[in-house]
């Protein structure tokens, strides 16, 4: 096993003043390939400036990241791009489908910053929304889809260039029991797949499909002794 | 081109990529992509039809006017420099008694003659009977004419015969008259076989023949014409110089073409002494003419066709910005799935660009279409420059690529924090 997939050192952000916010204090975590891991809290908690962190949407105000083995707080804007672009995919709260756009157009916007060579887009995009069990509905538009399938649309999105590190913010925020059931599910399937998953919620049943509960409050990242990992 | 501290490749849009998501971007509101063209298609549309309309009108002017104008050469006695003439009178003319023959000499000339309106009537009263002189008189031009000035003139004769030699040499008493000139004093073209007579002044002149048009000189007036040198034993040498509307000319009609060339020669030919006192007027060149129609009108047009393609950037530029505005959250999406901020702007940038150039192009057509539809109802040929035409649907995407500017930098500053968290 290489160097792990995510790698804090006293990551901090505070937004600046006046008065500044301490929305993250220094927290230090280490996240190995294949971990799931649940990141629980209320809400303005610092959940949210973490996932934007953990995604490279945001800059930290200090200490370090190392994702993949890269200091990113090292890197610029183009560097940090193409991190996004080719190893984290990230799944919204609410999706952020493009309405206009079909399920298989909506995979294949995720390639189109990436150097994936043309030629190999329709046939990727097709296995992912496979391997989310939408198959059968790629041409369909999004507003024609339920709740649950645009989410999954939105994990196949996120799942289609194989990235090292699946970021999910409030994954089944937006869905029924059944349809969050159904994705929490296939979140389960793709980490037994090997897929490196952090959930961020505030939904406990959602935190208890991780093998990894981390918890923030007041900016303060902690993790139970008792779920410590081998 | 790979990066130096992840090994990954740089993120990038290709440019065919780019155009792609721009027409995607237009065609998923197709209503509001028509409207936001609307200006540049009116824009790019008035500039093609004016300069198209110009040039046909102007094509089918000269086309009308030339033939006449460009056979056409005219020669005005400017008068001597020193006046040696005795008080009351005036000097003689600067053309000599065999103007004609000499004009005639030159290659290209069909017909050439000297002419004036004559002046120095003690009343100017003109009347078909010596009876009427007076009471029922009439005001006509009266015009002294050479015989080749007659025929240079493109009379078309309705009865008698033109002016002729034997007539002029003898300066007799004989004159020309136009159809209206003849009805007005009483005189029936069917009837000149019993010698009417004009009066003008108690003198009479025999009628000879009647003309209902001319080409030059006496066209859209009603003139009296009388041979040349009976005007000079009668009412002495015509004023010189050019604004007297006295002076004596020259009218020469030529073979097509000849004109240009029939003017260099001819003052020099008729008057190889002083030929600078003989002012010479060459029909003006197409170009010449085509300019002098297309100018103010076409100048008008052009300032119209610039509001609307000035209105069309602000419609273009206003509908982006609502996009982008509209759009937040998927640039946040874009920039979450790997793009830079340069490759938003590069989208918007891209949409507005491709609904200008759409703009231009359909423009183009409509502005080609109108030009063409409207020469055909006339029956004229259509003229459309390509230098003109063919770049401006170009027209249309700078100004789609400059009302893009502003949107698309506002896109590309978006932070994708903000555009995630709406909606």
């Amino acid at each position: 096993m290489g160097a792990p997939v995510i790698e804090l050192d006293g990551l901090a952000r505070t937004y600046p003043g006046p008065p500044p916010v301490p929305a993250l204090r220094p927290a230090s975590l280490v996240i190995e390939e294949g971990d799931y891991v649940a990141v629980t809290g209320p809400s303005g908690s610092g959940k949210s400036t973490l996932l934007h962190l953990l995604g490279l949407l945001d800059t930290p105000t200090g200490g370090s990241y190392r994702l993949d083995g890269h200091d990113t707080s090292a890197l610029g804007d183009r560097d940090r791009s193409a991190l996004r672009g080719r190893r984290i995919g990230i799944v919204f709260q609410a999706f952020h489908l493009l309405p206009y756009r079909t399920a298989v157009e909506n995979v294949l916007l995720a390639q189109l910053y990436n150097n994936t060579p043309r030629g190999g887009r329709a046939a990727a995009a097709a296995g992912a929304l496979d391997a989310v069990g939408l198959g059968r509905r790629m041409d369909a538009l999004p507003t024609t889809l339920s709740g649950g399938e645009c989410q999954r649309v939105a994990i196949a999105r996120a799942l289609v260039n194989s990235p090292a590190l699946l970021l999910c913010d409030e994954p089944t925020g937006n869905l029924d029991s059944a349809n969050a059931a159904a994705v929490m599910g296939l979140l389960d399937q793709l980490n037994a797949a090997g897929y490196t998953i952090v959930v961020i919620t505030h939904d406990p049943h959602v935190a208890a499909h991780a093998r990894r509960a981390v918890t923030i409050s007041d900016g303060v990242l902690s993790e139970p002794i008792e779920a410590g990992h081998a | 081109m790979p990066s130096s501290a992840t090994g990954l490749p740089s993120p990038r849009l290709a440019a065919r990529d780019a155009a792609a998501e721009a027409v995607a971007g237009i065609v998923q509101r197709p209503g509001r992509a028509v409207l936001t063209m609307l200006g540049t298609v009116l824009g790019v549309g008035a500039f093609v039809a004016v300069l198209g309309l110009t040039a046909t009108g102007a094509g089918q002017i000269s086309k009308q006017f030339t033939a006449l104008q460009d056979t056409t050469v005219t020669v005005e006695d400017n008068g001597p420099a020193n006046d040696i003439a005795p008080p009351g009178t005036n000097p003689a003319m600067a053309f000599p008694a065999d103007a004609d023959a000499i004009a005639s000499h030159l290659n290209g000339v069909t017909a050439a003659g000297v002419w004036w309106p004559v002046s120095g009537l003690q009343t100017g009263t003109f009347s078909g009977s010596l009876a009427l002189s007076g009471a029922a008189s009439q005001t006509v031009n009266m015009v002294a004419a050479s015989p080749g000035a007659v025929r240079a003139m493109g009379l078309r004769m309705v009865a008698g015969s033109p002016l002729s030699t034997y007539e002029n040499d003898a300066a007799q008493h004989v004159a020309m008259l136009d159809t209206t000139a003849a009805a007005a004093l009483g005189i029936s073209p069917a009837r000149l076989g019993s010698d009417p007579a004009v009066f003008v002044d108690g003198v009479a002149y025999t009628v000879t023949g009647v003309y209902s048009s001319a080409l030059r000189v006496v066209t859209g007036q009603s003139a009296m014409l009388i041979p040349e040198n009976t005007a000079l034993a009668d009412y002495g040498n015509p004023q010189p110089g050019i604004g007297t509307q006295g002076e004596a000319q020259m009218v020469i009609a030529t073979r097509i073409g000849a004109a240009g060339q029939v003017a260099k020669q001819i003052a020099a030919a008729e008057l190889p002494t002083d030929p600078s006192r003989l002012v010479v007027t060459a029909p003006p060149g197409p170009q010449a003419l085509q300019s002098e129609i297309s100018g103010d009108l076409a100048g008008l047009f052009l300032i119209l066709a610039l509001i609307s393609l000035l209105i069309g950037a602000v419609g273009i530029a206003n509908t982006t910005l609502v996009a982008v505005l509209e759009r937040t959250g998927e640039i946040g999406l874009r920039r979450a799935v790997g793009a830079r901020p340069r490759h938003i702007a590069a989208q918007f940038l891209a949409e507005s660009t491709t609904l200008g150039t759409l703009g231009g192009l359909i423009g183009t057509c409509t502005g080609v279409a109108a030009v063409v539809i409207f020469a055909a109802s006339k029956d004229w040929t259509a003229i459309l420059n390509p230098v003109y035409t063919l770049p401006a649907p170009l027209i249309g995407s700078v100004v789609g690529l400059l009302a893009g500017a502003y949107p698309a930098l506002r896109a590309a500053r978006t932070s994708p924090l903000a555009a995630l968290r709406h909606s």
